[in-house]
């Protein structure tokens, strides 16, 4: 053997090990980087007093997250009331009754649809959803809403994350062996019964995990529901009164960031919050759907 | 027995009903983005940079965002390919596809892919502030390069780990080592690294979040990687916030070119992955 393929092997394999370890401190570096940036804000106010205070009056110095953290919890949760219980019904029928050749067509037009880019859920948003708030919905309600709402935000959000539930619902299914369905119909029990007492109970952890990766999507989605939730930074009385999450604010503001001071600064802690949230809420589920995994392979 | 069968048939009607619903909304956005956007489409749209008084309604097209778009989408492609390839290589060929670093590789992009561009964004800001650089063409093509690496990443890894242990026990039998036993393996994996690198173009040209901090935003068409660069999506954001309507009607045309855009990239990773399976050992 020529050195020279030898060389080029040990070359390669300590390459690619450096790009393989970059890639693991990625997450370290954006955790770092946002801390880094974060640190005047954190040197000047409490962290209770920044999570739990809503005065945002950056230029007295002034940053309290709570109006905003209100709006990213009240739009999330609204989509997962949402879009949780469809996505399951959907996805039990897709994987239980459905026949193949739907399957095969519905399927792929639901990871179709997982493609399409947030702005287009936004301008969707405003096109239908804003306008029937405002003219049909509203009225019914409150004297005069726009329609640009907490409401309108988390029916849009619904319609984004139902691809990604009823993706995981799916596999999360499959993975339950045909052998514990058929042991339940032949005991007698019917197929809802098959569903409900079988394939649900052996699929709670995958639904959990579902749940939590479309929580996680929720809480940082940013184009989409900026574009039809009102922004306006006031704790929302009702769903039809406009709300300002995280994500928007930190999009909205990065023009004015760095003429005011400490600003950039609240904004990248803002950052934080969501990643250090988000990162512990993924690492959570895909911890739950590998285990989920390993047990099919039994 | 007859509560039985009458609770069966209601569940049975709430999974039909909810899953019209949700086809429904799915159908209903395609829609509404075909029905609004293909009267304001025209030819100037896709093929004239903006004029003067662009923004209240006067002449042009969105040639600079279209053009920006492709920019970062191939940019950050090809430089998320160079960082993904060699690490999917790493984890899957030249240590253990069981061993711990590949577990743990395999989690950090799982984790990473949930992370929103918005925070991706941020990060892509503090960089830049931090090397001096200003929203340009390349802090744009840096970030989204941040957002698809996972994408990449994951879906190279799933086709590469799939490929049988035969045919790494075939080229080393042969006498090849690692780095040569590489090369076949990113043949017979083509097709999947195709779905792979336009699974992730479909992200990067949609993105807005990631390259609002970043890319800036531009009528001319940036020549230099230092330039600011418009996008698609934050060429409908910005103009479906303003007031006036002709402008609002150009951003149902972008939108509509964006959706095009992006369906067909959809439809193309659709069609490698079906030649994968045929392209089975």
């Amino acid at each position: 053997m020529s050195p020279y393929r030898l060389i080029k092997d040990r070359i390669s394999a300590n390459l690619f090990l450096a790009l393989c370890l970059l890639s693991i401190l990625t997450v370290v570096l954006i955790g770092v980087g946002l801390y880094g940036k974060s640190i005047p804000i954190l040197k000047q106010s409490s962290v209770f007093h920044l999570l739990f205070s809503s005065k945002w009056k950056p230029f007295k110095n002034q940053f309290g997250f709570l109006t905003y953290i209100v709006g990213s919890l009240v739009v999330t949760a609204l989509a997962i009331v949402i879009a949780l219980p469809l996505s399951l019904l959907t996805a039990i029928f897709i994987s239980e009754y459905m026949p193949r050749r739907m399957k095969q067509v519905l399927i792929p037009f639901i990871d179709l649809l997982s493609g399409i880019p947030p702005v287009i859920y936004g301008v969707w948003g405003v096109l239908t959803i804003v306008p029937f708030i405002q003219d049909k919905l509203a009225p019914h309600f409150v004297e005069f809403s726009s329609g640009y709402s907490a409401l309108a935000g988390g029916v849009v959000l619904s319609v984004m994350i139902f691809p990604l539930i009823i993706s995981i619902l799916l596999e999360v299914f499959n993975s339950i062996p045909q052998e514990l369905r058929d042991a339940s119909l032949s005991l007698g029990a019917n197929q809802w019964e098959t569903i409900r007492h079988v394939v649900l109970r052996k699929s709670v952890p995958g639904i959990l995990a579902a749940t939590v990766l479309a929580v996680s999507r929720a809480l940082g989605e940013t184009i989409a529901v900026l574009m039809v939730c009102g922004n306006q930074a006031r704790i929302p009385h009702s769903l039809l009164d406009p709300v300002y999450p995280l994500p928007a604010l930190i999009a909205n503001n990065y023009g004015d960031m760095l003429s005011i001071p400490l600003y950039d600064s609240a904004l990248m802690l803002a950052a934080l919050i969501l990643f250090v949230i988000i990162f512990l809420f993924n690492g959570l589920s895909r911890i739950i759907l590998y285990r989920l995994e390993r047990r099919s392979y039994l | 027995m007859k509560r039985k069968k009458i609770e069966s048939f209601f569940f049975k009607s709430l999974m039909i009903l909810a899953t019209l619903m949700i086809a429904g909304s799915l159908v209903m956005i395609l829609w509404t983005i075909t029905a609004k956007g293909i009267r304001s489409l025209n030819w100037d749209m896709i093929s004239k940079v903006p004029e003067g008084g662009f923004y209240i309604g006067k002449g042009g097209g969105l040639l600079n965002a279209i053009i920006g778009s492709l920019y970062i989408t191939i940019g950050s492609t090809l430089l998320g390919l160079l960082i993904s390839i060699p690490v999917v290589l790493y984890i899957n060929i030249y240590a253990r596809k069981d061993s711990s670093l590949a577990t743990v590789t395999r989690f950090t992009f799982d984790v990473l892919f949930g992370i929103p561009s918005i925070v991706y964004g941020a990060f892509g800001f503090t960089i830049m502030v931090y090397f001096g650089l200003r929203a340009s063409l390349l802090a744009g093509i840096i970030t989204v390069t941040l957002v698809i690496i996972p994408i990449l990443a994951r879906a190279m890894d799933e086709v590469i780990r799939r490929t049988p242990e035969e045919l790494s026990d075939a080229t080393y039998s042969l006498g090849a080592t690692r780095w040569e036993t590489s090369k076949v393996f990113l043949r017979q994996s083509l097709p999947g690294i195709m779905t792979a690198v336009l699974l992730s173009s479909g992200r990067a040209i949609g993105d807005a979040a990631s390259v609002l901090f970043t890319a800036g935003y531009t009528d001319s068409i940036p020549t230099s990687l230092s330039q600011p660069a418009a996008t698609l999506p934050l060429a409908i954001f910005f103009q479906l916030s303003s007031p006036i309507q002709e402008v609002q009607n150009r951003a149902y045309a972008a939108a509509l070119i964006l959706t095009v855009i992006v369906l067909v990239i959809s439809l193309g990773a659709k069609y490698f992955s079906k030649k994968l399976s045929k392209n089975k050992i």
